[in-house]
C-alpha cells in the first residue's frame, strides 16, 4: 500500500500519543528516575506566572523564561535534583506521596524534520492523604527530538491557567 | 471558640510569662474578626518596591488584609496606594495585575478616577445627581504610604507612629536587609512578577516561620541532602559555605516592638569564603562586594543578617533578596505574595544565578518551602479540633534566657538576642499582637508598640 502524507501524519500522530501516554504512565507510577530518561541532557523546562492583563496586550501575560520569576525554569540537573528529593523519603511536602493522574488531549503534532513540535492540553488531577486534592489544567507545548524509534523531550513549555496558584506546592511534574 | 473562655488577649488567650499560646488564635473565626479590625488596619503593611513601578503612571495592584490595593506612580512621580473600590458600588476600578494609566474606570457606572485618587468623571452628572455630588468628596479611599529606601509600606489609621519609629530597632537589621551586597545603599530591584499562593493554614503560621524558627531544621533534612546551596558542599543556604568551621553566634534578635530577625554574628573579621567558584563572573563579583563590605562597615560587617518578620504580616530574606506577605483570607486559608530582588547594577550573570537559586528555595516549586507549607498546613489542621483545641502550644523554649543589647551593644540598645534556637522572638511577636488585639477600635485603649516600662 502506497503511504500518503496523511498516512504519514497519521502515523507520527499515533507515535507521539503513544510516547505520551507511556510518559503519564510513568509519571503516575511514580517512576520519576525512568521519566528522566525521556528527557534530553540540555531539555529546557518552563512555567511562567500568568499575570491579569488587558485585552489584546497579551504581551506581558506571562512572566519571561530566563528573565522573571517562573514557577519552573530549569533544565535536567534541577529536575533530577526534585526526583532525588522525593527519592529521600524524608520529603514531607510528598511524604506519604500524591496520588496522581495525568492527562492530555488536543494533541497537534509539527514534524519539522529532526524535531517535532507539539501542543496539547492537560489536566492533572492530584489527590494526597485523606482530602487534600487539586486540579492543574492548562497548556503544554514541546519540541521532540527523535530517538530511535521514539522521542525524547527536548523543551517543554508549561502555561497553567492561574494567576494566583490555588495549590500549595508544585511538587508534581507537568 | 468556647464560651468559658473570655477573650482576653494578654495573659490570657496568649500567656508569655507562662510560655503558652492558646490554638483559637489560629482557629477562632472570633478571633479573625478581631485581627481585621485590631491588627490589619493599625500597621504598616508591605505593598511593593518602587522597581515595580519605575515610570509615572506605572501601577500594580497590591493587598493590605483581605482587600485589593492599588499602589501607583502618578503623573508627577508621587506614590499612591489606593483601595481598588468605586466609592459607588465598591466595584474594582483596577482590574489588571500591571499596567500604566492616568485614571482608573469603574466598569459598572463609569466612575473615574484620576491617578492621583480624585474623581474626575460621573455619568448623568447633570440629569441623575442635578450638579448636586461634590466630587471631591467621593475620591479613591487613600492609605498613608512610605517608602523605606524603595520598600513601599502603607498604613489606614493615622494615629499609628511613622514607619521609621514603628520599625523601632528593628531599623538596624532592616537597614542591613537593604544594603547591597557592598554594604551601600543603592538600588534594587524586583525581578518580574509576582508569586501568589494559596495555602491552608492561618497567616501567623508563615510569620512566625519566617521570623525566627531555627528550630524546625528536621522538616529540611530531604534539600539539605540533595544539597541546593549554590556552593554546593553542603546544606540548602547561600551562606552554608562561608559558616562553615567558623566562630560565630547565630543569632535570634527580637524587638521590643514585636519585630524580628535572624543572622549570624562572626567572632571575628572573617576571610572570604568562595562561594560560587563555578562561575567567574560571580565569584569575582561577591569577593569584590566582601571587601568592599568589610572595608565600609568595618567590625559591624560581623552581621550577616538571615531575615526575619515586620510586624504583622511580612517577612523579609537576606542573601536572595525576598519580601513575602502573609495575607489573610479567612482564618484556615492564606494567600502567600512574595517577590525577588537582586542588584540593580549587577551583571547579569549574578541576577541570574541569585534567581535561579531563588525559585528553586522558597515558592511553591521551592524545595524548600515545600516542606515548610506542610508544616504550616499541618499545624493549622491540628489547631482546630475540639478536643486539640483545649491544650495549649508551647512558646516556652528558651525563655529567661534572652540576653539584652548581646553580644555587641551596636546590634541595638534594646534588642534582645538567643543563641541558636529559642522562641523568644515568637513570643514577643505574639506578645505585640495581644497588646493590640486587647485594644477594640473606638474604646479608650490605645494599641501600644511597646510594653510600658516595668
Amino acid at each position: 500500500m502506497d503511504t500518503t502524507p496523511e498516512h504519514a501524519d497519521l502515523l507520527l500522530h499515533y507515535q507521539v500519543e503513544q510516547f505520551y501516554n507511556h510518559e503519564a504512565e510513568l509519571l503516575d507510577a511514580r517512576q520519576f528516575a525512568t521519566w528522566l530518561d525521556l528527557l534530553t541532557e540540555d531539555i529546557r523546562y518552563w512555567m511562567p506566572v500568568t499575570i491579569n492583563k488587558e485585552y489584546g496586550k497579551w504581551d506581558g501575560e506571562y512572566t519571561r523564561e530566563g528573565k522573571d520569576l517562573n514557577w519552573f525554569d530549569e533544565g535536567k540537573f534541577e529536575l533530577a535534583q526534585r526526583v532525588r528529593q522525593i527519592e529521600t523519603g524524608l520529603h514531607w511536602a510528598e511524604e506519604p506521596v500524591s496520588r496522581t493522574s495525568h492527562m492530555f488531549s488536543n494533541l497537534q503534532v509539527t514534524n519539522e524534520g529532526p524535531e517535532l513540535s507539539t501542543r496539547c492540553r492537560f489536566i492533572i488531577y492530584r489527590n494526597r492523604g485523606e482530602t487534600e486534592t487539586d486540579l492543574f489544567v492548562g497548556k503544554r507545548n514541546d519540541v521532540l527530538h527523535r530517538n530511535d524509534n521514539s522521542f525524547k523531550i527536548a523543551a517543554r513549555e508549561i502555561f497553567l491557567d492561574q494567576s494566583v496558584l490555588l495549590a500549595k506546592n508544585l511538587t508534581l511534574f507537568f | 471558640m468556647r464560651k468559658d473562655r473570655t477573650r482576653q488577649y494578654t495573659g490570657g488567650l496568649v500567656n508569655i510569662n507562662k510560655g503558652v499560646i492558646s490554638r483559637e488564635i489560629f482557629a477562632a473565626e472570633e478571633v479573625y474578626e478581631d485581627e481585621l479590625e485590631r491588627i490589619f488596619p493599625r500597621s504598616w503593611l508591605f505593598v511593593g518596591h518602587e522597581s515595580q513601578i519605575p515610570e509615572n503612571g506605572d501601577y500594580i495592584l497590591g493587598r493590605m488584609a483581605e482587600e485589593s490595593v492599588i499602589l501607583n506612580r502618578d503623573r508627577n512621580g508621587k506614590l499612591h496606594v489606593f483601595l481598588n473600590n468605586c466609592r459607588h458600588r465598591g466595584m474594582r476600578v483596577c482590574r489588571y495585575d500591571k499596567g500604566n494609566t492616568r485614571k482608573f474606570m469603574c466598569p459598572f457606572h463609569a466612575w473615574v478616577f484620576s491617578d492621583q485618587g480624585k474623581l474626575i468623571g460621573v455619568p448623568k452628572m447633570e440629569t441623575g445627581y442635578h450638579n448636586e455630588l461634590d466630587k471631591s468628596e467621593w475620591g479613591l479611599i487613600e492609605a498613608r504610604v512610605y517608602s523605606y529606601r524603595g520598600f513601599i509600606f502603607a498604613c489606614w489609621d493615622n494615629e499609628t507612629p511613622e514607619l521609621e519609629e514603628y520599625l523601632g530597632d528593628l531599623r538596624f537589621y532592616f537597614d542591613d536587609y537593604c544594603e547591597l551586597p557592598d554594604g551601600s545603599y543603592g538600588d534594587w530591584e524586583a525581578f518580574g512578577g509576582i508569586f501568589k499562593w494559596r495555602v491552608p493554614c492561618n497567616w501567623k503560621f508563615g510569620a512566625e516561620n519566617f521570623g525566627g524558627d531555627y528550630y524546625h531544621n528536621p522538616s529540611h533534612a530531604s534539600v539539605d541532602q540533595v544539597v541546593l546551596s549554590p556552593a554546593g558542599v553542603k546544606g540548602r543556604h547561600t551562606y552554608d559555605a562561608v559558616t562553615r568551621e567558623r566562630e560565630l553566634w547565630k543569632l535570634n534578635v527580637l524587638t521590643k516592638e514585636g519585630h524580628n530577625a535572624r543572622g549570624e554574628l562572626f567572632k571575628e573579621v572573617y576571610e572570604y569564603v568562595p562561594t560560587y567558584q563555578e562561575m567567574a563572573i560571580v565569584e569575582d563579583y561577591f569577593r569584590d562586594c566582601y571587601g568592599k563590605r568589610q572595608k565600609k562597615l568595618g567590625d559591624k560587617s560581623r552581621w550577616y543578617g538571615h531575615g526575619g518578620t515586620i510586624f504583622p504580616n511580612v517577612s523579609y530574606s537576606n542573601g536572595v533578596q525576598s519580601m513575602g506577605s502573609w495575607h489573610p483570607c479567612g482564618p484556615h486559608e492564606t494567600e502567600i505574595w512574595r517577590i525577588f530582588l537582586a542588584p540593580k547594577d549587577a551583571p547579569n550573570e549574578v541576577k541570574d544565578v541569585l534567581r535561579h537559586y531563588v525559585i528553586r528555595y522558597q515558592g511553591p516549586s521551592g524545595l524548600t518551602e515545600q516542606d515548610d507549607m506542610e508544616n504550616w498546613g499541618s499545624a493549622h489542621e491540628g489547631s482546630r479540633g475540639t478536643i486539640a483545641r483545649r491544650y495549649d502550644y508551647n512558646y516556652g523554649m528558651g525563655m529567661g534566657y534572652e540576653q539584652r543589647a548581646w553580644p555587641a551593644e551596636w546590634l541595638g540598645g534594646d534588642i534582645y538576642a538567643s543563641e541558636d534556637v529559642s522562641e523568644q522572638n515568637q513570643r514577643a511577636y505574639y506578645a505585640r499582637w495581644a497588646r493590640m488585639m486587647d485594644a477594640p477600635p473606638g474604646s479608650d485603649i490605645q494599641p501600644v508598640l511597646v510594653e510600658a516600662a516595668e
